[in-house]
């Protein structure tokens, strides 16, 4: 028995079946600061997906033999919600949860000044709210703003974005229809202004061309989704800025 | 050698900040020539150094701070303080004794217990252990009356002002006695609970415009205009019961 394909996921214009071009990303919401108890925290809306990132940190770390001698203990903790997806998610943390928890953080090590705290901790909590594809991308940009929401020194924020190919056709930002029918898939995470990548995973087929234009395709995404994570952050502090430029019009 | 952002002008981590023969400042860092941001503030030069106001951040001990903490915890021969750092802070009980502290004799809960709010003075901070406090100097000790409030390390400050004009300031008009520990912790204690709330309302108010100028002037006049206008509410109260 052959799978039936529903419809084509890209039709002969190139609009993809939820009317995106190729190279465009889902529409995307950030909030920065939008839970009051932890240090640092981040809201983000990427299509479907609605995700909360929260920081708390550095302080002590428990148990203390975890504890480095030479650098910030950062940990991380991606959690997906029972309800995120059609069918009922186990709450306890998954093969996949445990990964990502861990590609998340690893993400994050180089973007961090760890160095400057030794022997102590930052935690970063993700829980998914509903999940739509990409969710590891979409976790990575909302911690990387609830990092620097808490006041922990980085050296860039940290932008993430899947590009892969589907239907023999190469496209951003892909979603849970595309990311399971298509050929492959690449979430890659980016500092934009130091130029480095800090995750870079791939599932799927690829020509040694095509990778190299999937990820030249991705990082645009992330260099988009980079703009929009600065925008959020100063919207926070929209006050400041303003009080600010008025004072500069006075003088 | 270019700027690449005014004075005063708000910046996110890994914004490239100026290039070339410019000096890393507070909440920067220099990599090939490049100097970026590490936090979210207002970007500031003077002379050749650049740095970055930070709008929230945490606090870090250095060693001279006198620093508000709770004491968390009594140890074999010391407290365990909780100083608002990523650090503990540790108070020795020869510190406080003036001599060295012998176990059998001196008995450390009745000096400071679990709860207590102290203030004390930074002698000795490296990141590799707590901080080391001490007590041994005018104004150190514990504190038995008012109330504590918190406030963002890097507005301390402004709150302070130049030369504690600021402080200064709402002391006189509150009429109440503040003590500001770097670490964030700000006690005041008055006559009334009403005047530590006058202060702790001006302390909030200068948390929030902290990036202002002619600041001092404004909380000032707050004060004065809360003041009388609980003076008023008083007289009606008075009125009607009469």
């Amino acid at each position: 028995m052959s799978k039936k394909k529903v419809k084509k996921l890209i039709d002969e214009k190139g609009i993809r079946h939820d009317g995106r071009k190729l190279n465009e990303l889902r529409p995307i919401k950030i909030e920065v600061g939008a839970l009051d108890n932890a240090d640092g925290s981040a809201y983000i809306e990427q299509g479907k997906n609605k995700i909360l990132a929260a920081v708390y940190g550095p302080k002590e770390v428990h148990p203390k033999h975890l504890a480095l001698p030479d650098r910030m203990l950062l940990r991380c903790r991606y959690h997906m919600a029972p309800f995120s997806v059609q069918e009922r998610k186990s709450p306890a943390p998954s093969r996949r949860d445990i990964e990502l928890s861990k590609v998340i953080r690893d993400a994050f090590e180089p973007a961090v000044f760890t160095e400057f705290y030794p022997g102590t901790s930052v935690d970063i909590f993700i829980e998914v709210l509903q999940a739509d594809g990409g969710t590891r991308c979409a976790s990575i940009t909302a911690a990387s703003l609830a990092l620097a929401d808490a006041g922990i020194p980085l050296r860039d924020l940290v932008s993430a974005c899947a590009a892969g190919k589907v239907d023999g056709r190469l496209v951003l930002d892909l979603n849970d229809v595309e990311d399971k029918e298509g050929e492959a898939d690449l979430p890659l995470a980016y500092m934009s202004n130091l130029n480095a990548i800090t995750l870079l995973q791939m599932d799927g087929m690829l020509t040694g061309k095509e990778f190299e234009q999937v990820i030249d395709l991705a990082m645009g995404g992330c260099k988009q989704i980079y703009q929009l994570q600065k925008e959020a952050l100063k919207g926070k502090y929209v006050e400041v800025e303003e009080a600010i430029e008025e004072e500069a019009k006075e003088e | 050698m270019p700027v690449f952002y005014e004075k005063r002008q708000l910046v996110t981590p890994g914004d490239l900040l100026a290039e070339n023969s410019y000096l890393a400042g507070e909440n920067t860092f220099k990599e090939d020539d490049k100097i970026y941001a590490t936090r979210v503030g207002l970007v500031n030069y003077e002379n050749r150094n650049i740095y970055v106001m930070a709008l929230k951040s945490f606090y870090i001990p250095m060693v001279g701070d006198t620093v508000i903490g709770k004491v968390v915890e009594v140890s074999l021969s010391g407290w365990i303080v909780d100083v608002k750092a990523p650090y503990l802070g540790m108070l020795r009980a020869s510190d406080v004794l003036e001599r060295s502290f012998r176990p059998q004799k001196d008995d450390l809960p009745s000096m400071f217990d679990v709860g207590d709010i102290i203030i004390a003075k930074v002698v000795a901070s490296d990141r590799t252990r707590g901080p080391l406090l001490t007590i041994r100097e005018p104004g150190l000790g514990k504190i038995t009356r008012g109330q504590t409030t918190e406030v963002t390390p890097t507005k301390i400050p402004r709150l302070i002002g130049k030369k504690g004009s600021m402080v200064t300031m709402i002391k006189q008009e509150a009429g109440c006695r503040i003590l500001i520990g770097q670490n964030g912790l700000v006690h005041i204690s008055g006559r009334s609970p009403k005047d530590e709330r006058l202060a702790i309302m001006a302390i909030r108010k200068v948390e929030q415009e902290a990036h202002t100028s002619g600041l001092t002037d404004r909380v000032a006049e707050m004060i004065r205009k809360e003041k009388n206008e609980k003076k008023e509410v008083g007289k009606k109260d008075v009125k009607e019961e009469s």
